[in-house]
């Protein structure tokens, strides 16, 4: 396995090392997949072996649903030299989370869009955190081990009983090495969306319209698909993104542009 | 001493911290926000009041302070604080969760739905005892300066 190494702020003496937590990065889909280990499995062999089947399992994702790849699957599904009868089951599966998300926001989250007159299939927005969360089944097979998997700040955790809950910082969209709010978290997904570090990379599908009126939206839920649908769904209504969240009853925090964070109490999964 | 040592409990207010749960755990009627606020006392009378938390100071100058358990429906909830500065400039350096319930697998899963705390003061990579870290995707560039960076460098 190739460690991949990455600039360090030089200021300051970093974070606290944490006993018995063991750590991975790789560059997989274009973005830093991260992994901490701790408990029976977090320096085995075996332990190694399910980061190779996340990464190999992300790395099928990318291949299938890459739109930057003009022979993905989803590329020539999207120039119609495929049906979706023609590719695997994950497909569909993908595709009908695109078509509920679209509803749910009156059309604002779309699959679908017209790129210069042309029609484009890009289900991105939703292939993250679906990809994510069924990689992370090699690590729920792991005996007595607590896992933490994030791949570009959107992440799954599962941590046993009697070891302490992952405590996830949800950044400062103003300022990636802070963070504003804390969520401990044993069993479940965080995900954020906003436009700290790729510039207005989620748009209206129909205006094409950055959102306006909000910085970052984070969402926690047990599904990563969810909170990561969520989230984006959330950032699209802009200064709505609060109600949004509390219309479905989902748990996360809003960033306002200057930085005030609203916590959305959920009270439901 | 004592004074501004309740007068920093009395910012415990702020802090909220709030289980969200599974609607398949009750009816309709138990579908209210089970809000749980850790409430320090915000009386500066200096009676002793043990129910509303206990503060110790460190060496060098920055104290803990422990809130009240909160019951909830799932157990006791309890967060601590480690503060620094007096009166109005007493700064939050860290909030720390001590104590959640765990102890079944409800409890485990109820855990998975915990609000976010929202620290009021921002925390620096240095202060912050945090696992992971929840952020806008990350590119490569973005990546290399973020706090998730230099989680992934402190390996164990």
């Amino acid at each position: 396995m190739s460690a991949a190494t990455y600039v360090v702020p030089a200021s300051g003496p970093g974070p606290v090392v944490e006993p018995g937590v063991v750590r991975r990065v790789e560059q997989v889909m274009g973005m830093p997949i991260s992994l901490a280990l701790r408990g029976r499995h977090a320096d085995t062999s075996t332990g190694a072996e399910a980061w190779e089947s996340v990464l190999a399992s992300l790395r099928w994702s990318d291949d299938v649903f890459s739109t930057w790849r003009a022979e993905s699957l989803i590329s020539r599904l999207g120039r119609g030299e495929l049906a979706v009868t023609d590719c695997p089951p994950e497909v569909a599966e993908v595709l009908a989370l695109g078509e509920a998300a679209r509803r749910a926001t009156g059309g604002a989250f779309d699959v679908r869009r017209v790129v210069d007159g042309r029609a484009v299939l890009d289900p991105s927005g939703i292939v993250k955190g679906w990809a994510v969360d069924r990689a992370s089944a090699a690590l729920r097979d792991l005996d007595d081990t607590d896992f933490c998997l994030s791949a570009g700040g959107d992440l799954v955790c599962s941590a046993v009983p009697d070891r302490p809950t992952w405590r996830i910082g949800v950044e400062d969209p103003r300022d990636p090495t802070r963070v504003l709010a804390v969520v401990p978290v044993r069993t479940g997904a965080v995900a954020t969306s906003g436009a700290a570090h790729r510039v207005e990379h989620v748009r209206h599908a129909v205006t094409g319209l950055a959102p306006t009126g909000v910085a970052s939206v984070t969402v926690v839920h047990s599904s990563l698909t969810i909170a990561d649908l969520d989230a984006t769904c959330a950032y699209l209504e802009g200064a709505g993104a609060a109600g949004w969240l509390r219309e479905r009853g989902r748990t996360g925090v809003v960033v306002a542009p200057d930085g005030a964070a609203e916590v959305v109490s959920g009270r439901s999964g | 001493m004592k004074r501004i040592l309740l007068w920093v409990m009395s910012t415990l207010t702020v802090l909220v911290l709030l289980f969200g749960y599974r609607t398949s755990l009750g009816g309709a009627d138990l579908l209210a926000s089970p809000v749980a606020p850790i409430v320090g006392a915000a009386s500066t009378s200096g009676s002793a009041d043990t129910a509303t938390g206990s503060t110790t100071t460190g060496e060098s100058g920055s104290r803990t302070v422990t809130g009240t358990a909160a019951q909830t429906r799932y157990g006791p909830v309890q967060v601590e604080l480690t503060v620094s500065g007096s009166g109005s400039a007493t700064t939050i350096d860290d909030v720390a969760v001590v104590q959640y319930p765990h102890s079944d697998g409800r409890d485990a899963e109820i855990n998975g739905y915990a609000l976010p705390i929202l620290v009021q003061e921002t925390l620096d990579s240095q202060s912050a005892q945090i696992d992971m870290v929840s952020g806008a995707t990350y590119t490569s560039v973005g990546y290399q300066t973020s706090l998730q960076a230099a989680l992934d460098q402190a390996r164990a």
